[in-house]
């Protein structure tokens, strides 16, 4: 950008004269001699820049240098050579997961859409239930049983995937001829809700409750902890309002309706549009954990997908890089995507 | 028409009470269990007459853990990934944060984004396996030949933590900093007397969220220590798990107590020291979760 000759000049007052602006001077020499300054500020102020240091190199080695080993999935399948010594083979493996029609593309077919019913029912059941609960816990007055409420349900959380998974599957496993079944399947046998036989075979063995599993397990673990920000939210409501509302003769639906729900509106839409934003991020671990060859009609997911070709046998890495390629940009949309919304909806951004 | 409204008022506080409890006993339920199955005898677990107390009590399946060398190595192993790995961590984010926390930082925009786009883009966990590897490569041929540094060093970081870092430290006010500029600190002194002690609770939760989540850690622990002896304790309750319910194994299983009440042991060993220090995090956790300070 060149400066224009009225920006250099200012007028001196007592002799009346133009002269050159000093801090004019300053700022066209820093546009001049960029790099220049940008090294002696940084030059000057070393300390601060060196703290910033180990934070890029982590991020760099193991945030990025990952992303360049992900264009592997353009190149020539060959796990031998380095991805800078492969040859460029443009979308082969996209077509082929795409459009082969072979096992393997189906495999990915099956792969993408249960992603992504896993991360929809997890919005459909496991998106309102923290609500619920922070409706509930606000109800309760006294501060010792809202602690002892909150504890409890907030316990799950921080217990360990291969921990909750461990439970899962010793709580529903099958039964044998000298063996019980698990007790949660005996419990649900005995309500009849499933039939003993189904019950007995394992519930882990049926794809048909892998589904739900996964909601459930994630529900038993999440909800409390969750709920944390809803309640926040209702908690930071006026009493002040309820007895306007009650004055005004609302019972507790309309309190509900009418001071609650408009108060923790835009919590719930920022919470929701995250979700959204998330729909492709399946817990790959707890998928892993709880999975096996008889459920991948339903429990396969991309990541364990590509987890099984890239890294034990299968279609290689290449496959499994342009799986996670196509996985990971529609994932990336939809976050950009979700923050665009929320932008414009409620004026916060998330990132 | 009071009335009315009492009335509405206290269904929904029985409603509430109701399914509170019942959602609370459920979160409990499975831990109560594991208790229970863990310290009953054999015949009680496997015919399934264990149901809230434990029958015919033994304490054999603890001591049989207990008596497994493996058993406390891993302990062990995951102590040493939790001491080192949050140690690690926090040094990096707290430099990090506190430098990207200061207007005055050239770039801050870019290495903002630099920050946050790992959040919305992740290479996959092939990519990652595949880089893992090259660096196990290279701290080899440095002479770091033992894997658990690799996981200390090289896992668990998360933009998110450095981004709750960042806001604390924005919201220190300035004047205190000047205050002691002015008194002759240097930049390390300012992080260390103003800033730190000024945002304790934010460091207090984040610290708690990478410990947490270095104790927790299963995937790549697994997938990148290759010595059985340095596996933490998370990989050796599934190696656990996945060869004790394999029905091959376990035909010839003769012992006074069930094969799952070594399960359920090992499940309640490696929750204890969680169990221990949960009340004194608590307060901490809802920090963590403020959406509204959020923002790039």
């Amino acid at each position: 950008m060149k400066a224009k000759a009225a920006d250099f000049l200012i007028l001196d007052k007592e002799t009346g004269a133009y002269k050159i602006d000093p801090e004019q001077a300053v700022r066209d020499d820093v546009e001049k001699h960029y790099w220049h300054h940008v090294l002696l500020t940084v030059a000057k102020d070393w300390r601060l820049y060196l703290m910033l240091v180990p934070m890029i190199l982590v991020f760099l080695f193991w945030r990025y240098f990952p992303m360049y080993e992900l264009l592997g999935c353009f190149k020539v399948s060959d796990n031998v050579l380095p991805v800078s010594e492969q040859l460029f083979s443009g979308f082969s493996y996209f077509k082929r997961l795409l459009f082969a029609g072979d096992g393997l593309s189906t495999d990915f077919w099956r792969a993408l859409r249960n992603t992504f019913l896993l991360s929809f029912y997890g919005l459909c059941f496991g998106f309102p239930i923290p609500i619920i609960l922070a409706l509930f816990f606000n109800e309760v007055r006294s501060n010792i049983a809202r602690s002892v409420f909150q504890v409890l349900t907030y316990l799950p959380k921080f217990m360990s995937t291969v921990v909750m998974a461990s439970l899962v599957t010793m709580l529903v496993k099958q039964g044998s001829l000298t063996t019980e079944m698990g007790i949660v399947s005996r419990f649900l046998a005995g309500l009849g809700l499933i039939s003993r036989d189904v019950a007995n075979a394992g519930l882990l063995n049926n794809p048909a409750f892998f589904r739900s599993i996964y909601q459930i397990s994630g529900i038993w673990e999440g909800a409390g902890y969750d709920s944390i920000v809803f309640f926040a939210a209702i908690i930071a409501i006026s009493p002040t309002s309820y007895e306007a509302a009650q004055i005004d003769g609302a019972d507790k639906m309309a309190q509900m309706r009418y001071v609650v729900l408009p108060s923790i509106l835009s919590t719930i839409v920022i919470m929701l549009i995250t979700r959204i934003g998330n729909l492709l991020n399946v817990g790959y671990e707890k998928v892993l954990l709880l999975y096996n060859t008889k459920t991948y009609m339903t429990a396969d997911v991309v990541s364990t997908f590509a987890h099984r070709n890239g890294m034990q046998s299968g279609g290689g890495t290449g496959i499994a890089a342009a799986a996670e390629m196509m996985n990971n940009v529609i994932g990336m949309l939809l976050v950009i995507g979700a923050n665009k919304i929320a932008k414009t909806a409620s004026n916060t951004s998330l990132y | 028409m009071k009335r009315k409204l009492e009335i509405s008022e206290l269904i929904f506080k029985i409603l509430s009470y109701t399914m509170l409890t019942v959602f609370a006993l459920c979160c409990l339920y499975p831990f109560v269990y594991a208790v229970a199955a863990s310290i009953s005898g054999r015949s009680a677990v496997e015919y399934g007459s264990v149901v809230l107390f434990p029958k015919d009590i033994q304490f054999d399946a603890f001591k049989r853990m207990f008596s497994d060398n493996m058993f406390w190595n891993s302990y062990s192993n995951t102590l040493f990934l939790t001491l080192f790995g949050t140690i690690w961590s926090m040094v990096v984010a707290i430099l990090g944060a506190y430098a990207l926390s200061k207007k005055r930082l050239l770039f801050r925009t870019f290495f903002n984004f630099f920050l946050v786009f790992t959040m919305w883009f992740s290479a996959g966990i092939v990519p990652q396996y595949l880089n893992y590897l090259a660096t196990k490569d290279v701290f080899n041929a440095m002479g770091i030949v033992d894997d658990k540094w690799l996981v200390v060093i090289a896992m668990g970081m998360a933009a998110m933590n450095i981004i709750l870092l960042r806001n604390a430290f924005e919201g220190v006010p300035s004047e205190i900093e000047e205050a002691a500029i002015v008194d002759g600190a240097t930049e390390m002194q300012v992080l260390r007397q103003v800033y730190l002690p000024m945002s304790k609770s934010t460091i207090a939760t984040v610290a708690l969220f990478f410990g947490i989540s270095r104790w927790n850690g299963y995937f790549w622990a697994r997938q990148m220590i290759s010595n059985q002896n340095e596996h933490p304790l998370q990989v050796f309750i599934r190696l656990r798990l996945e060869q004790f319910t394999d029905p091959e194994t376990m035909a010839g299983w003769n012992e006074s107590y069930a094969s799952d009440s070594v399960i359920y042991a090992l499940i309640i060993c490696s929750i204890v020291p969680i169990l221990v220090i949960y009340p004194f995090i608590q307060k901490y956790f809802a920090k963590g979760v403020n959406v509204g300070g959020v923002k790039e």
